[in-house]
């Protein structure tokens, strides 16, 4: 009697084991195909002149270099506006704010619904607020704006995580020395957390890339005469070049790999981006003995 | 009698709703090692916390009565705790040295002070690491991380950080307790040796610590203060039957 229990519940577990280690082999499966596909129809348009050179002949021949432009800028520019912004907002939450007020909570919340936007939305936000009201026009200035905001929750919660990962006893002991909460905050806890919030911001550069609807109306255009000048010129961006090669060209049996090899570049960028955040943290984790 | 370094006056301290000290009066003697002891919870670390206005940092802390240190109420209302903590320094009970070199770590609390001539900075950290008895271990390596080091030279190293700035008080909460027999010894000798410069109060649970390092004792039970006197009379003649009862180890 109690064996047959016994050998049920392992039975039981099991089963169980079995659902999990497939689940964990079907994400794996789905990503490799992923990477087949798009690597092997796009991989062989892929060379220097690809990488170096501008669309022509009606985006049917050529290169994407302004593309990759673009996404720089609009990439950088998007970590000007979301890192201070974001830094300064979770020292505030963390080594400010008491959790308990309601303002405090109501502030959380309100960074949970952002990041629960839509990004198409935050694209029509940007269009009717920074090309619009301010009068930024399509340009890198109103895509970088848009498309940091739609990063902010990120970079906001991944420092929170940072600050949070740093002792309390460093904090205590700052502050019997006779310094105050600033200098504490100043030289202490952010040297210390430093390779964390890095490892949060490249995460969210990452996903800042590979957004399309953010910029589809504030700052992309399928196609530049010339790479952007200043912050108030618009851009080719990579995701929206993809875009524009799938749904408004005239010749898809020569547009159709180009945007394979678009897609091709992107992820390989992203996927580097990740690979310097993982290097980052492991540095970080292997110096850190606390 | 002895020179008066610190005044407890009626202390009585509040988390939320809960009362953790209650009236608590007790007179710090200068240049001398004042130990407070008693069993877990009864409210040591507190009572230490309340010098240097440590607790001001706890959600819903409430503190009454009065505290003089140099003739004026620490808890009073135009009083800056950061003065306060500069003059009135901590060690806890585990190392917890900053993720900097040997060097950074004493040196943080000048520059904060605004310490800027790199030799004064530099006279003071090897002073503060001599007195701190850690020198002559350290100083070929002094730009190597903090985290190299063993845990009780860790502890003598926040001790040498605490003293850097020459505060008049030393707060120490239980600082041999996280390090083995030795280190603690060392630990021990190094405190009696700074008694010369400095006023300890020592939060220890460790009654044989007391009994070694201390010139007098405080002896604490549920948030009040039952005894107080040299050491030696609390050790050998206790007048409270709670302190007997406790230093014989008929509870802990």
């Amino acid at each position: 009697m109690k064996e047959g229990i016994l050998k049920r519940r392992y039975l039981v577990q099991n089963i169980w084991f079995t659902i999990f280690w497939l689940s964990m082999i079907l994400i794996a499966v789905i990503l490799g195909l992923i990477l087949y596909f798009i690597l092997s129809r796009g991989i062989k348009v892929i060379n220097w002149e690809f990488l170096t050179s501008v669309p022509r002949r009606g985006m049917t021949e050529g290169g994407i270099f302004p593309a990759i432009v673009g996404t720089f800028y609009l990439v950088l520019g998007s970590i000007v506006v979301s890192l201070p912004l974001g830094i300064f907002s979770a020292i505030y939450l963390i080594e400010y704010a008491s959790p308990n007020r309601p303002v405090v909570k109501a502030l959380r919340t309100a960074i949970h619904c952002l990041a629960g936007v839509p990004s198409v939305v935050f694209g029509l936000f940007g269009l009717a607020v920074f090309v619009k009201i301010f009068g930024f026009g399509v340009s890198i200035l109103s895509g970088s704006l848009t498309l940091g905001i739609m990063s902010l929750p990120v970079v906001i919660t991944s420092v929170e995580e940072a600050l949070k990962a740093v002792p309390l006893s460093f904090r205590e002991a700052s502050l019997a020395l006779g310094a105050n909460k600033w200098t504490t905050i100043w030289r202490v806890v952010l040297p210390s957390s430093l390779p964390g919030i890095l490892t949060g911001l490249i995460l969210s550069v990452g996903r800042a890339a590979g957004e399309t609807a953010p910029i589809m109306f504030t700052a992309a255009v399928f196609y530049a005469r010339r790479l952007p000048q200043s912050i108030f010129d618009p851009a080719m961006a990579l995701p929206y070049h993809i875009y524009g090669l799938m749904t408004e060209g005239t010749r898809p049996d020569k547009q159709v790999p180009l945007a394979y090899g678009t897609a091709v570049v992107l992820i390989l960028l992203v996927i580097a981006v990740d690979f310097i955040a993982i290097y980052l943290r492991g540095k970080s984790r292997r110096t850190r003995k606390w | 009698m002895e020179e008066i370094k610190l005044q407890i006056k009626d202390l009585n301290v509040f988390f939320g709703e809960k009362q953790v000290l209650h009236q608590i009066s007790l007179n710090i003697p200068a240049n001398k090692v004042t130990a407070i002891i008693g069993p877990s919870g009864c409210g040591k670390s507190t009572l230490l916390r309340s010098i240097n206005r440590m607790n001001d940092f706890f959600e819903g802390v409430k503190v009454e009565g009065e505290i003089i240190f140099d003739g004026n109420n620490i808890y009073a209302e135009d009083v800056d705790p950061v003065v306060i903590r500069r003059r009135i320094g901590m060690v806890f009970q585990m190392p917890n040295p900053f993720p900097k070199s040997i060097f950074e770590n004493v040196a943080y609390g000048l520059r904060i002070q605004g310490w800027r001539s790199r030799k004064a900075i530099e006279e003071q950290v090897i002073k503060s690491l001599q007195a701190a008895a850690l020198w002559d271990e350290v100083k070929d390596r002094l730009h190597s991380s903090a985290f190299d080091l063993s845990g009780g030279q860790q502890q003598r190293l926040c001790i040498a950080r605490a003293i850097a700035v020459e505060p008049e008080i030393l707060l120490m909460d239980e600082p041999a307790s996280a390090l083995d027999p030795i280190a603690t010894a060392r630990v021990e000798e190094l405190i009696r040796s700074l008694i010369e410069k400095y006023t300890i109060v020592l939060v220890t649970h460790n009654m044989q610590e007391a009994a070694r390092a201390s010139d007098y004792t405080a002896f604490l039970l549920l948030g009040r203060l039952i005894e107080f006197g040299p050491t030696n009379q609390i050790f050998t003649k206790p007048q409270k039957k709670e302190t007997e009862d406790y230093l014989t180890g008929r509870f802990g």
